[in-house]
């Protein structure tokens, strides 16, 4: 624990541009994660020429994922170039902004997402999300983490119970607030709260975990702590995430998408696209696309 | 020396800038002013309810006041009991609250919630139309439309006049409800984004965010409209006055004439009561009455909603 933290800390210290690559390197020739240099992995999800609009401002276009079980796929790039918005159309949240309009399809273990065969409480039940910014309910600890099952079937008490401190557990928290369960959730630490949100997203035991973000509000020990609890569970459940921080892409992902933005003909704001799909050690150590290579070297973005 | 007052004088401002200081100042002490008077205001009503009050009760004792049940005090021979009116102001106030409360949140969810924006944008406005309607309509609608055509099909447990506390509370809390929808409203649109959000990945439904997330959230500014509300449903006068009558019945019956602390106020100020007399000491009496009852609400609240911020924050 100790050490990997120690270890996952040094690239945020030490970021400076030229230094970026080598450190990257160094990583990834530590073997930098158990299984994944087997890529047989089951694929749970995938996106087949997803694009999106709001409004009549196409955001993102084109967007071909493949998701397997047991992995951590990362979403890099620059601002703006659609990650938010893509790991976003992985659970129909973009469903509550009136004015997105999704095309293309997400298939969940070959069901369509956007189809009529899917119901958009039962995939955002199935594919879990854990946000930005920490966003507990104003509620206490236990409640917090009791609110999902509670909404999808009512268990006993005693299974609530057992739900709460199996999925605290999971997230590695339990330790830490098992005798304040009955305590507001914003009395934790900003690093805790965002372990109460995966802890509140693995209750209700999702196939897939989608994670936007989830350590840009964190320094960098929480974040070190998340990262590992990443690296635990995600053979369980297999987890999505959206990163600005390419070393932390580096460090925890599996598979690597690249994204980037250009400005389509008549088009006024620069539309997002996917330039670059593979594993997490060929994008960082021998991309095909040279604006992969540019960006992950720092030069651009 | 001489250099140290010199280096001070170069940090003095001079000029426009010294002109500019002295107008801030100025501005400074005229808003105090402004501020201070509304202080001033509370003041000047609480010592003119308080005179007229004590020479009331040199007369009247206050176990006669708050200890007997007949109000008749503009009458020969006069009674003063008070509880005729505060029977009425609370079963008016009551009655009010309940249409109010669930109705003025029922519409806020719908329209913070439910409702498309084109919908949205032609309810409000309509909503904020009928919270500018003088109450003194409202009055005459109570009379004329909600005391026989809603009152007394509803009311089958006595025989109800044309005058009814139930038509005058119904009236009320149609009143009031403009007001709640909109303060309740505005509770529920600051509950941040992120928490909504929350909510729905979980594969809550809209009715389970609403009143998992949201309502438990926006609780302290839901109670704080529900309190000022109930406040305008105590101190609402015309519309009482109109649609309740003027009999002081110590009664339970809604579907009996009452009158309220306020309405009665409204009432024998109207009349030509003396300068000076028991009569005219009466609606100052019943007035710090009113303003007493007011403030234990208003500190009451404010103690529940204090408590909600503790557990939420």
């Amino acid at each position: 624990m100790v050490d990997k933290m120690v270890n996952a800390t040094i690239p945020e210290v030490s970021s400076t541009l030229p230094k970026v690559g080598s450190v990257l390197r160094m990583n990834l020739a530590e073997g930098q994660s158990s299984s994944s240099a087997n890529f047989a992995n089951e694929m749970i999800m995938e996106s087949v020429g997803l694009q999106v609009h709001y409004g009549d401002f196409l955001a993102v276009r084109d967007v071909n994922l493949t998701i397997h079980k047991s992995e951590i796929t990362a979403l890099i790039g620059p601002s703006g170039c659609g990650k938010s918005t893509i790991i976003r159309c992985f659970n129909r949240m973009n469903d509550l902004i009136p004015s997105a309009k999704v095309g293309g399809n997400v298939f969940y273990k070959g069901i369509d997402l956007y189809g009529p065969e899917a119901n958009s409480g039962e995939v955002r039940r199935r594919i879990g999300m854990v946000f930005q910014k920490p966003n507990p309910f104003p509620k206490s600890i236990y409640e917090n983490v009791a609110f999902g099952p509670k909404v999808n079937g009512k268990p006993s008490k005693k299974e609530t119970d057992e739900i709460v401190e199996r999925s605290l557990k999971r997230a590695a928290l339990w330790e830490e607030v098992k005798d304040r369960l009955k305590q507001s959730a914003f009395s934790l630490s900003g690093g805790q709260q965002q372990r109460l949100c995966i802890a509140r997203a693995l209750a209700v035991n999702p196939d897939v975990l989608l994670m936007d973000e989830p350590c840009s509000a964190l320094d960098p020990i929480a974040t070190a702590r998340i990262e590992d609890l990443m690296a635990e569970i995600k053979t369980e459940y297999p987890i999505i995430i959206v990163t600005h921080n390419m070393q932390q892409a580096a460090r925890v992902s599996d598979r690597t998408a690249f994204f980037n933005t250009e400005i389509g003909a008549n088009a006024t704001r620069p539309t997002g696209v996917l330039v670059e799909y593979d594993t997490t050690r060929k994008i960082f150590s021998n991309p095909s696309d040279t604006r992969t290579e540019q960006y992950i070297s720092g030069r651009m973005g | 020396m001489s250099t140290s007052i010199a280096a001070i004088n170069e940090l003095q401002p001079s000029g426009r800038k010294l002109r500019q200081q002295r107008v801030e100042k100025l501005i400074k002490f005229f808003l105090m002013i402004v501020a201070a008077s509304g202080m001033l205001i509370t003041t000047g009503v609480v010592v003119a309810l308080v005179r007229p009050s004590i020479d009331f009760f040199r007369s009247i004792s206050l176990g006669e006041f708050l200890g007997t049940t007949a109000w008749f005090p503009l009458y020969e021979p006069p009674d003063y009991g008070v509880w005729p009116l505060i029977i009425g102001t609370f079963s008016v106030m009551l009655i009010a609250v309940v249409i109010a409360v669930p109705g003025g949140l029922a519409i806020a969810f719908y329209l913070s919630q439910y409702a498309s924006d084109s919908i949205r944008r032609k309810l409000k406005p309509i909503l904020e139309i009928l919270a500018g309607v003088p109450t003194v309509v409202f009055g005459f609608f109570a009379i004329n439309f909600i005391g026989p055509n809603i009152a007394a099909k509803i009311w089958v447990f006595s025989d109800i006049g044309f005058y009814s506390s139930l038509s005058a509370g119904i009236t009320v809390g149609l009143m009031i409800m403009p007001m709640m929808t909109t303060l309740s409203e505005d509770a529920m649109a600051a509950v941040p984004r992120a928490l909504v959000e929350g909510a729905y990945a979980l594969g809550a439904t809209k009715r389970e965010t609403c009143t998992g997330v949201i309502f438990p959230a926006a609780l302290s500014g839901i109670i704080a409209a529900g309190v000022i509300a109930m406040s305008r449903a105590i101190g609402e006068t015309t519309i009482v006055l109109l649609a309740a009558g003027s009999t002081a019945n110590f009664t339970f019956d809604v579907g009996q004439p009452m009158q309220t602390m306020s309405s009665f106020i409204g009432f024998a100020g109207l009349g030509d009561q003396p300068t000076g007399s028991t009569g005219y000491q009466t609606i100052f009496a019943v007035g710090s009455l009113l303003f007493v009852i007011t403030f234990i609400l208003n500190m009451f609240s404010r103690k529940i909603v204090a408590r909600f911020r503790e557990v939420y924050e």
